[in-house]
């Protein structure tokens, strides 16, 4: 029983973190290309800022991933 | 597995998350961690070996590469070590000049040290994850974690040190009371000040943990899914491995260089003098 929980809060967790982290990657993307198909001159500077804000939002589900690996094989 | 008995796949992945851990048994007398209830009762008084080892080693290495290079820097056409020192330092340059506005000639030595510790702690994460273990295995170590930067003690370190830093400037450059006061007065006046506290006292304490936790939990999680892939029979390894290493470089580098740019904006604002209410 304890361990179905686990498993269950496992995948919880994986799956919400990429469900936000797809639509703010996703958005985020979206944004990016807009902003080089106006400006392509500001591709550099649009393209080092569009990495650290991935970083941050990819850092969430990795996260996710990683907790939940624990959680899975490690705990339960 | 370091220790030739057969082990549950739980088992080995708790030996590999332990690490090399002095402290005070329950008992009194100073010794290794053998397991993980040693390492409960050591409580807070203990010091980890092998992140303490590694990090130190590779800043040393750093710092070494980096000094023979600039020894040696020849006005002629460079070879290929130079180069990459000075693509690197100029990359950390424009980091640099691009995010921070005031004068500090401490921050870009900070900002190339951030960066390229971090990125040699994270980048022990592509090392096959039983080889260095398994070595130490055969000299009597029982537990070897090597990287660093999965150990939250180095993250939050690190990050507590920034955090210190921006405290540091923060006064320096606006004096005690103007650091007081944009603490207290921020959002609503003065007459809001509890209310006030409490949202730039969450905003500040907010920046190190989450610094430190970012690191660690990209680092963690990496190092957790390459030892996941451990498991699987040797043959079948490298199909899951060599793709999630390739990608793990992107992340090495990228949260080195995010703790490094989020330092430059911290410390940017702590030197950002407000004046406009």
């Amino acid at each position: 029983m304890e361990s179905a929980l686990l498993y269950i809060a496992g995948a919880i967790m994986m799956g919400l973190g990429a469900l936000g982290a797809a639509v703010g990657i996703g958005v985020l993307g979206g944004r990016f290309l807009e902003g080089a198909a106006r400006q392509p001159e500001l591709i550099p500077m649009l393209r080092t800022q569009f990495f650290i804000v991935m970083g941050l939002t990819d850092a969430v589900p990795m996260i996710a991933v990683g907790i939940a690996m624990y959680v899975l094989f490690a705990v339960a | 597995m370091s220790d030739g008995e057969t082990l549950t796949s739980s088992e080995y992945i708790r030996h590999h998350l332990q690490n090399l851990t002095y402290g005070q048994h329950a008992d009194g007398s100073w010794g290794l961690a053998h397991n993980a209830e040693d390492l409960a009762e050591m409580g807070f008084w203990s010091i980890n070996l092998d992140s303490m080892a590694f990090a130190i080693g590779l800043g040393l290495l750093f710092m070494w590469l980096f000094r023979k290079v600039a020894k040696s820097a020849t006005a002629d056409v460079p070879g290929g070590l130079q180069n990459f020192v000075e693509w690197v330092v100029e990359f950390i340059d424009d980091s640099v000049r691009g995010s921070f506005s005031g004068k500090n000639p401490l921050v870009a030595p900070l900002a190339l040290t951030i960066f390229v510790w971090i990125a040699l702690m994270n980048t022990m994460d592509l090392v096959p994850v039983d080889y260095l273990p398994f070595v130490a295995g055969q000299l009597g170590v029982g537990h070897l974690k090597i990287v660093p930067s999965t150990d939250p003690n180095v993250t939050f370190a690190m990050a507590l040190s920034v955090f210190f830093l921006v405290l540091f400037y923060s006064v320096k450059m606006k004096g005690f009371g103007g650091f007081i006061g944009e603490l207290t007065l921020h959002p609503f006046g003065k007459w809001g000040m509890p209310f006030n506290l409490f949202l730039e006292g969450v905003n500040l304490l907010s920046k190190p943990v989450s610094l430190a936790l970012r690191l660690f939990g990209n680092m963690y999680a990496g190092e957790m899914i390459f030892i996941l892939i451990a498991l699987l029979p040797w043959y079948a390894q490298w199909t899951l491995s060599l793709p999630w290493a390739i990608f793990h470089i992107l992340i090495v580098l990228l949260q080195a260089f995010i703790f490094m740019t989020l330092t430059i904006v911290y410390l940017d604002m702590a030197h950002h003098v407000e004046d406009h209410h």
